[in-house]
């Protein structure tokens, strides 16, 4: 399957590789650069790139380039998968993922990676048991493996290995037993010109945070468990359960993990609730334009909309930009034309505002299309859906735990046509 | 570039001043190379001296060193023979990153790998289990050719040891060893087929891997063991459910017969794809018996259902095609929902996922057309995904939706990205073509876009009319006078051509205009481009032909420019126009038919979808995604005319008698069986072996201690599942029976008395948990297994007393073949009594609320949690 793995940074410089088969040249990944010329941006990079004798599969996180090698068939999205997975595991690792720490961390790096895979098959991807074999670096245990001689490599085969639960670690014990539950939902929505919407789906995940000792078995349930579309589960969920009753019903990983992500569906009617007003307006004879938005609250049910921040590609023709705003701060890129404007909170007496002139080149002729905004809001304890938590019980062990939920929804893609 | 040097040298371990000649070769510039010849040596030697050090610390920091050496990429291959010392230290760390070394170097440096063969086989008898797999793969990723007798043989011993994780690590040593000697193949199908009857579920997903690399071929060896995969399929991780999903995909191709009813072909023409239409013909007559599908067909389609709601793409990626390929096509709906919500992840896996619902999306419409608008763009994605989902779109168009698509399409014509906005106009083309009421419409916004500011906006527009105006009979003397205008404006050759092409073409029809088009392009030609000389050309021949008075001179001017231009392409044109249009004593035959061959009615061009011809691939293989064949992709076999004897899959009954009458092979069977119970049989494997002895005897009450502590962790739903499970078992082995009987007479026999036995247990079963009881004697499965934590101790000892005398033979059958299922049941198997159904459907429900009940009362730890 997976033969060879390079780390490649946003400079082009391969600063880790790694071989799981007999060893790939890294000339194999001129294909890629080529490739990567031609797609000018990174992210317009194809994931698949064939060269003659191998194939390059590549995921782009963190600006860096994860690519893999293999010389088979193998389903495409079981190694982009993989890659991700990587990812995530050097996140949860080290906190960031990035080349700075991958370098300085080059052995744990290695040593997870060797486990992650044998023979370019998937072996060990649960971080919980990856982290029974490899510790990650912390300062104290470095500090304590300098003194005792100790290593950060695990001598015993993690239990959650060969258990039916290869999830969750054996023998874990809090003094404080705790589990947090956090409803996110992102509304990804177009709204055209007039100010109708002509998409709007929400996407949801349920996020924990389990702190408990031994081996709880928890359910969760819902007001309105109907509501969810389309659902996919971590797999501790089991999945009977939740088609006969509508009932979460799981033994926890310890630590964090993505319960469930699920989709409200278009069909549904989505509440979206902010409105942007607009306008943008370019002079054919001019060099200059006019531009104003105003960004107010609509459907929120109460809750105040927070860390409100409005993007916008402008079009090429615009040289500068001299802007107003009655709150918050703005900045204007020339270069990338990229207009943001960091809105804050909005209060619904005196909806934010940002107005002013663009500038725009002699002699060129106006744009064709107005720009598109993106807008990034927040809206603390509010689920847009209507999604309600109905209760959390334990069963199994005999303690009482701390239980607490948050609700929290967001934009995701969300986009105003002008 | 620079800062690659920087990097180099403060973190050079040494060996650089070797790795020299490669690294240049290498994509990194050689200016790394610089200032590293000083201190190179001296330093390789440091690092020999701390790996020949007595103490620990120092060894393992020169060994991550090395390892650091390694990752970049540099040679570190001189400090073989001092790395290769400490493959037996006590540290385990050292000692993992001598095999990460190890791996590495060991092709290079065959003799002295050698070294350290004997340490692994030391390791390979390991009382700890991750020593022992470690050492095996190790010991076959050394790709030393004279190993290959010794890698043999440990895998054959791995294959059969007592930790499933080891055995994993088998199933993954096979594809080494075969990778690196195929003459092996024989002895290793052998392994290949002793894994295949593994029940681990660890040991699944890595064998199946084993198998397809090796031996796909060999469909035979999957017969026995289909039913296991199906049922353990649920609970086997991730990747191995990738793996054997595919496979078994293709394992139902060959053995069932078509579920695809013949009037599904009106609604699509899926099946032209695979077979013509005679042979339908032929089959519609064959077929006079109503289809029902093979229950195992079902079985497979039903347990892979829940793994559409998996975390993990490529897991619902492959559901979706085995639906796709082998599911009933009123069935395969269920899959777009799931493959939608694949979108919202990350760029690649959208962009994989696009181009299989774009194929899917070209022969059935209806599944997608629900999320028509799932597919709509944002100006944030990448352009490739934004083609993709704009093909989506095209394809998805029909009459009721195409109003909203056009004015959706509206926008992107406006895109700042040029590229897509191209796309885009071409798509405008396509729907223009395919749905007949639009295609004025279209045109005229095509016509529309002709004013556009953008060039390449109005060239593709100019190149899509081209190609309308071709396909319609109509006269559009408007639209070509008006694009005649444009050739004053335009400067994208390929717009320039095709105006000048169709002028060319409809000549008669504008017969004002051409010739003047004819004589401003003679001025310019000479600064043309090629593509637009060539038109040129034309419209001059054309002219000549049809208006010669007017049209001659220039003509005749144009062809003299032609024979001197500079390509050989357009003298060459020349040449050929002038012999046959120019009436000269020489002038063939042809020349009469000059303006029929000119002039002739050419067929228009089809604008056809880019995702036409991928259908034949597999969907979700790489050889889809890149529309080329992959090297080892498996072709995906049409559907047999006559399924192939069902009852090869029924083997397994047969098999586990024989495995369970001698009670000396019970020991190793044992091993591969409980695997629940793994982890702890492990501690204390010496003593396993001398209990193996009785293990026969105690089987049942063993077996039964392994589900009791399976059960925390599996659900009240995923037990009661197997009870259930084995009762549709039974009841279809009976209905099989007589097939088998007369193969041997004495197995058979005790199989029917086994049977017997179980279906009876099954019954009381059922009945006892409607009572839901707990008494020791009506202990079954589910009950011993539906979560048994809240029972005490004392209950369960009791309870394993009370069954080991008279569940002795039927868990044997029950427990050891179907414990791991955990399959939901979604739809009943149509071969089932209904009476039966209905107990089962009871018995299930029952289970699972009698359990909830039994668990609320004890546990009070309930508690609301008040959502704010």
């Amino acid at each position: 399957m997976i033969h060879s793995l390079f780390l490649i940074n946003s400079s082009g410089d391969i600063f880790l590789e790694k071989h799981w088969k007999s060893v790939v040249s890294r000339s194999v990944c001129d294909y890629f650069f080529e490739a990567q010329e031609r797609a000018t941006e990174a992210e317009n990079v194809p994931p698949v790139i064939p060269t003659p004798h191998h194939y390059l599969l590549s995921v782009y996180r963190h600006k860096i380039f994860f690519v893999a090698v293999i010389q088979t068939e193998v389903p495409p999205l079981f190694v982009i998968e993989f890659l991700h997975r990587v990812v995530d595991t050097f996140q949860d690792y080290f906190g960031v993922c990035s080349e700075p720490v991958i370098k300085d961390n080059v052995v744990v790096v290695y040593e997870v990676l060797e486990e992650m895979l044998d023979n370019g098959f998937p072996l060990a991807t649960e971080s919980n048991i990856l982290k029974e074999l490899i510790k990650p670096p912390t300062i104290l245990r470095t500090v304590v493996n300098t003194i005792t001689g100790s290593t950060n490599v695990g001598d015993q085969l993690p239990t959650g290995q060969l258990s039916v639960v290869p999830w969750r670690r054996t023998g874990v014990k809090y003094t404080n037993n705790e589990a947090y539950f956090d409803v996110i939902e992102e509304i990804d929505a177009i709204i055209d010109k007039s100010g109708s919407t002509i998409t709007a789906e929400i996407q949801g995940v349920i996020d924990a945070c389990v702190k408990l000792t031994g081996m709880p078995d928890l359910t969760l349930s819902f007001m309105n468990p109907r509501l969810l579309d389309d659902v996919s589960f971590h797999p501790c969920v089991r999945f009977k359960r939740w088609e006969s009753e509508r009932i979460l019903s799981f033994i926890p990983p310890d630590g964090n993990f993505r319960l469930l992500s699920y989709h409200v569906s278009a069909q549904n009617l989505v509440a979206i609730p902010v409105y942007v007003k607009h306008n943008i307006s370019f002079r054919d004879s001019s060099s200059l334009g006019r531009f104003e938005i105003t960004v107010g609250p609509k459907q929120t049910m109460g809750k105040t909309i927070e860390g409100v921040t409005v993007t916008s590609q402008m079009p090429k023709g615009v040289l500068n930009m001299s802007l107003t705003p009655s709150q918050g701060t703005h900045t204007f890129d020339p270069v990338t034309k990229m207009l943001s404007w960091d809105v804050g909170k909005i209060n619904p007496q005196k909806p934010p505002n940002l107005k002013g002139t663009m500038s725009l080149q002699a002699g060129a002729s106006k744009p064709d299309e107005n720009p598109t905004i993106n807008l990034q809001f927040k809206i603390q304890q509010l689920a847009i859906s209507g999604l309600k938590v109905n209760r959390l019980d334990m069963y199994g062990e005999k303690y009482k735990p701390f239980k607490g939920i948050k609700y929290m929804t967001k934009a995701g893609k969300f986009q105003v046509r002008t | 570039m620079s800062s690659n040097s920087f990097s180099y040298n403060e973190q050079s371990g040494g060996g650089e001043a070797t790795e020299l000649g490669q690294e240049a070769t290498s994509t990194i510039s050689p200016s790394g190379a610089f200032g590293l010849f000083s201190s190179d040596l001296k330093k390789n030697e440091d690092l020999k001296q701390m790996l020949e050090s007595n103490k620990d610390s120092a060894k393992l920091d020169a060994m991550k060193r090395i390892v650091g050496m390694i990752a970049k990429g540099k040679n570190a291959s001189e400090l073989f023979p001092a790395v290769v010392k400490n493959v037996a230290s006590k540290n385990i760390e050292i000692k993992k990153l001598v095999y990460v070394y190890l791996v590495r170097y060991a092709e290079e440096q065959q003799d002295l790998a050698l070294l350290s063969i004997s340490t692994f086989q030391r390791a390979l008898k390991d009382p700890n289990q991750l020593i022992r797999a470690s050492a095996l793969r190790v010991l076959s990723s050394i790709r030393v050719p004279i190993i290959v007798p010794i890698m043999m043989l440990a895998i054959k011993e791995a294959s059969a040891d007592l930790s499933p994780y080891v055995r994993k690590n088998a199933a993954h040593a096979i594809q080494k060893l075969y990778s690196l000697d195929p003459e092996q193949k024989e002895m290793l199908i052998e392994v290949i087929e002793k894994l295949l009857k593994d029940k681990s579920t660890l040991v699944a997903g890595s064998v199946v891997m084993a198998f397809e690399e090796v031996c796909p071929d060999r469909i035979d060896l999957i017969h026995k063991n289909y039913r296991k995969l199906c049922n353990l399929l649920v609970d086997v991780e991730e990747w191995g459910q990738v793996v054997i999903i595919h496979m078994l995909t293709r394992y139902a191709r060959t053995q069932f017969v078509s579920p695809w009813k013949e009037g599904d072909e009106l609604e699509d023409n899926e099946k032209n794809f695979y077979e013509s239409d005679d042979d339908q013909k032929e089959k519609t007559d064959k077929r006079k018996k109503p289809y029902t599908m093979d229950p195992d067909h079902r079985l497979l389609i039903r347990n892979t259902k829940p793994l559409l709601q998996s975390r993990n793409a490529a897991v619902v990626m492959a559901v979706a095609q085995l639906y796709w390929h082998i599911s009933p096509k009123s069935e395969a709906g269920i899959i777009s929902k799931s493959l939608v919500r694949l979108l919202r992840s990350n760029r690649e896996v959208q962009y994989i996922v696009l181009q299989n619902i774009a194929t899917m999306s070209i022969q059935r419409k209806g599944m997608f057309e629900p999320y028509l608008k799932s597919f709509y763009v944002r100006s944030t994605d990448p352009t490739m995904i934004k083609t993709l989902k704009l093909e989506i779109l095209t394809n998805l168009a029909n009459e009721a939706n195409i109003s909203t698509l056009l004015r959706e399409f509206q926008t992107y014509v406006k895109s700042q990205d040029k590229q897509f906005a191209a796309a885009t106009i071409q798509t405008i083309g396509r729907c223009a073509t395919n749905i007949v009421e639009v295609t004025d419409t279209c045109l005229n916004g095509l016509v529309c876009l002709l004013s556009n500011r953008d060039e390449i906006v109005v060239a593709e527009s100019v190149v899509v009319i081209k190609k309308l105006l071709q396909m319609q009979p109509v006269q559009h003397g408007e639209i070509i006078k008006h694009m005649a205008k444009l050739l004053d404006s335009i400067t994208v050759p390929v717009a320039r051509a095709s105006i000048l092409w169709l002028i060319g073409e409809n000549c008669e029809r504008v017969p004002k205009i051409a010739p003047d088009v004819l004589r401003k392009m003679a001025k310019s030609f000479t600064s043309e481009d090629d593509l637009v000389k060539l038109q040129i050309l034309n419209l001059g021949a054309k002219l000549y032909l049809t208006n010669s008075k007017q049209t001659k001179l220039l003509t005749q001017y144009i062809l003299n420019l032609g024979k001197y231009d500079q390509n050989y392409d357009i003298r060459d044109r020349t040449r050929f126009i002038r012999q046959l249009i120019v009436p000269n004593e020489k002038s063939g035959a042809l020349s009469k038919y000059a303006k029929k061959i000119f002039l002739a009615q050419k067929p228009a061009p089809l604008l056809e979808s880019p995702f036409k011809d991928r259908d034949h691939f597999q969907l979700g293989t790489l050889s889809h995604t890149l529309n080329i064949k992959a090297t080892g992709y498996l072709e995906l076999s049409n559907w047999p005319e006559v399924a192939p004897d069902p009852s090869v899959r029924n083997v397994e009954v047969i098999e586990l008698a024989k495995e369970w009458t001698p009670a000396g092979k019970a020991k190793q069977e044992n091993s591969a069986k409980k695997f629940y119970s793994e982890s702890e049989e492990e501690e204390d494997s010496s003593d396993s072996s001398s209990d193996s002895e009785s293990e026969s005897g105690s089987e049942s009450g063993e077996e039964g201690d392994s589900n009791e502590d399976s059960s925390e962790d599996s659900s009240s739903e995923q037990d009661s599942e197997s009870g259930r499970e084995s009762g549709l078992e039974n009841k279809r082995t009976a209905k099989r029976n007589s097939k088998a009987k007369g193969k041997s007479g004495s197995e058979d026999e005790e199989k029917e008395n086994e049977k017997s036995k179980t279906s009876d247990s099954s019954n009381a079963e059922s009945s006892s948990i409607e009572d839901s009881s707990s008494d020791s004697e009506s202990e079954s499965e589910s009950e011993s297994e539906s979560e048994s934590r809240k029972v005490t101790q004392e209950k369960e000892k009791k309870t394993k007393q009370g069954r080991t005398p008279l569940t002795k033979d039927v868990s044997l059958l029950d427990l050891d073949d179907f414990n791991p299922v955990s399959t939901p049941v979604a739809l009943p198997i149509p071969a089932l009594s209904p009476s039966l159904m209905a107990d089962l459907e009871g018995l299930n429900l029952s289970t699972s609320s009698s359990v909830i009940s039994e668990r609320t009362t004890p546990s009070k730890v309930g508690q609301k949690t008040t959502a704010s």
